[in-house]
């Protein structure tokens, strides 16, 4: 039999489905933003609008009806929350800021990588110099510092978390260039007289991607879990805001008399959050992986 | 060595009067501590008062030059809040600390090094499979609600484990440590587990991803060839070469896990340096702040220092310094 011909998309399509578990979080991972999306549209209440809220109802347990007759699926918190609405509208804030972070600190880094991979010398060095001092202390040290600094809001966590980010995207290009800088086809492509910004963003930039996507990847879980820490100790978002991170720190001061809903559930959203998309990352890891190649 | 030691040092203070000086700065910003420390009904005179007491009233960059004679001669100010010298208040929540990061490590190496052996040698075995799938879940796992389930499932449907404090203490050497009593152990329990789950899940990732390349290569099929026993192979030939990377990485966390360590003292109420630092930014108590940051950058400076060292030690082609690298 002829051998099929296929191409890179249809390849890679093939051996993502290789691992059942990858396919599971991808599903996991897809709902988790349909949910993140629609949440205004499929939550049972506006956990925010004040007139939706009954006190009557706080603090009951998952399962209980309200006095109105409605089913509280995952209970309420203190204020009569419905928390089921409340985690709905948690992980379209917590995946915003991740993905948004994400996004930013990735232009960035990129930028800077490929700037000081393409050039060498001393841009070259300073950038590197200062990546390197960064990623020498924990990104949750900065992070802290920064908000302690900026204060609470949605913007400010995002430019803490880009802050904290940029050098790791920085570092994967310049490496990734570095050694594709020394290839044929860049150097055909500099023969051909083409403009310097072409040479990297339509040459050099492409062949960079691959580790870029899965380091993004894998950034984007732990710039949601490092807003949900953050958040939690009370530095990141404000209470109008509320994250997953909001509701489980909000959960905690009721979790030592045992009403632990108001914790529990938005911590087993995050987690799952995460971990989809942990597992999405580490196939994606295995694929691209030249030194694992069969 | 020496001018390698020499250059280091010398780069160390730069980064250090630099993070200071960036530090100070932002802490500037921050609030005014007035508010918070002055009864709410005093008047403008007292307010004045209370700001000149505390050298708040003068320029910023004379606030900042008072700050580094001081440092230079040992005294990074004193606590607002406390009012006791902010390097005093550190250091005697540093000990409480530096104890819950190293069990917590103890137990990440102790455990994730085998583990990941195992993970790494039969990677499509069940144990290897199920070893990787606990990983993932250690790293996916956020430290704070692990801290929240253990509080959930040992101290509140079980009862077993105390869920904050350190418990009954002993003095060893001149200083507190916990986990010489059983009490303290109790009380130390929870949170090093949670402290250490991360590092343990990183370290089982990190051997298993170095021992799957090392079984590949040419060397460990000839150590094979020549009939070396297994467990000379795996324990000499695979696990010397995957050491480098790993003895790095432990190196750089020991620093990582003193930063989380605020997470988890958070948790668990923990008397150590990183709640002090939380209480400290609610409170706008800068000097305490700064002083923080300084002891914990010297504290990263000294490991990356030693791990450098040691990376010299284990793998003979690093020279230190970059100079004679010319074999």
């Amino acid at each position: 039999m002829a051998p099929k011909v296929e191409g890179p998309w249809a390849r890679f399509r093939a051996e993502f489905a290789e691992s059942r578990l990858a396919m599971a979080g991808l599903l996991v991972l897809l709902a988790i933003l349909a949910i993140g999306i629609l949440a205004p549209v499929i939550s049972p209440q506006n956990p925010y609008d004040l007139a939706q809220l009954d006190v009557m109802d706080s603090k009951l347990a998952p399962g209980e009806k309200s006095a109105a007759g409605r089913t509280y699926w995952l209970g309420t918190d203190d204020q009569g929350r419905d928390m089921l609405s409340g985690i709905f509208y948690g992980l379209r804030i917590s995946l915003g800021v991740g993905i948004a972070s994400t996004v930013f600190a990735l232009a960035i880094g990129l930028v800077f990588g490929l700037v000081a991979a393409y050039f060498g010398g001393w841009v070259d060095t300073l950038i590197m110099r200062i990546v390197d001092i960064q990623l020498s202390f924990p990104a949750i040290l900065i992070a802290l510092i920064l908000l302690a600094v900026l204060g609470q809001g949605v913007d400010k966590i995002v430019i803490a978390l880009v802050t904290v980010q940029w050098a790791y995207y920085a570092r994967t290009v310049r490496s990734s260039a570095l050694v594709e800088r020394q290839k044929e086809y860049v150097e055909a492509a500099r023969v051909l007289a083409l403009g310097q910004a072409r040479v990297v963003f339509r040459h050099l930039l492409p062949n960079c991607l691959p580790p870029l996507i899965v380091v993004a990847t894998v950034q984007v879980a732990h710039a949601i879990a490092l807003e949900a820490t953050l958040s939690f100790l009370g530095l990141g978002l404000p209470i109008t805001e509320p994250s997953l991170g909001l509701l489980i720190s909000n959960g905690f001061q009721y979790l030592l008399s045992g009403k632990y809903w108001i914790s529990f559930y938005p911590g087993v959203a995050l987690l799952l959050t995460i971990m989809a998309i942990n597992l999405v990352a580490d196939q994606l890891r295995d694929i691209l992986n030249p030194r694992l190649r069969k | 060595m020496l001018a390698y030691a020499i250059r280091r040092f010398g780069q160390s203070v730069f980064v250090l009067v630099l993070m200071s000086f960036l530090v100070f700065i932002g802490v500037y910003a921050i609030g005014n501590p007035i508010e918070l420390l002055v009864n709410p009904q005093a008047d403008e005179v007292e307010r004045a008062r209370a700001a000149a007491a505390l050298g708040l009233d003068r320029p910023f960059l004379e606030q900042y030059w008072v700050f580094l004679k001081g440092a230079a001669s040992g005294d990074l100010g004193r606590s607002f809040v406390y009012n006791e010298p902010a390097l005093t208040l550190i250091l005697d929540k540093l000990p409480a600390t530096i104890e819950l990061a190293f069990v917590a490590m103890v137990m990440a190496i102790g455990l994730g090094i085998p583990l990941g052996l195992v993970a790494g040698l039969k990677p499509d075995s069940f144990v290897g499979r199920a070893i990787m799938a606990g990983s993932i879940l250690g790293f996916s796992l956020p430290t704070f609600w692990v801290g929240l389930v253990l509080i959930m499932v040992f101290s509140v449907q079980l009862g077993w484990l105390p869920s904050n404090g350190r418990g009954e203490t002993m003095m060893v050497a001149g200083l507190p440590v916990s986990f010489l009593t059983a009490d303290g152990l109790a009380h130390l329990a929870m949170p090093a587990v949670n402290l250490a789950l991360f590092k343990l899940s990183l370290l089982i990732r990190l051997t298993r991803a170095g021992t799957r390349e090392a079984v590949l290569q040419d060397y460990v099929k000839f150590a094979r060839a020549k009939g070396l026993s297994q467990g000379r192979v795996i324990g000499v030939h695979v696990l010397k070469n995957i050491l480098i990377p790993i003895v790095t990485v432990i190196g750089l966390e020991l620093g990582s896990v003193i930063a989380f360590a605020i997470v988890t003292e958070s948790i668990f109420a923990w008397p150590g340096s990183g709640k002090l630092l939380i209480d400290s930014i609610n409170q706008l108590d800068r000097p305490v702040i700064v002083a923080y940051l300084l002891v914990i950058v010297t504290l990263f400076i000294v490991i990356n220092f030693v791990v450098d060292v040691l990376y010299s030690l284990l793998d003979p082609r690093v020279r230190l310094g970059g100079a004679a690298a010319s074999h």
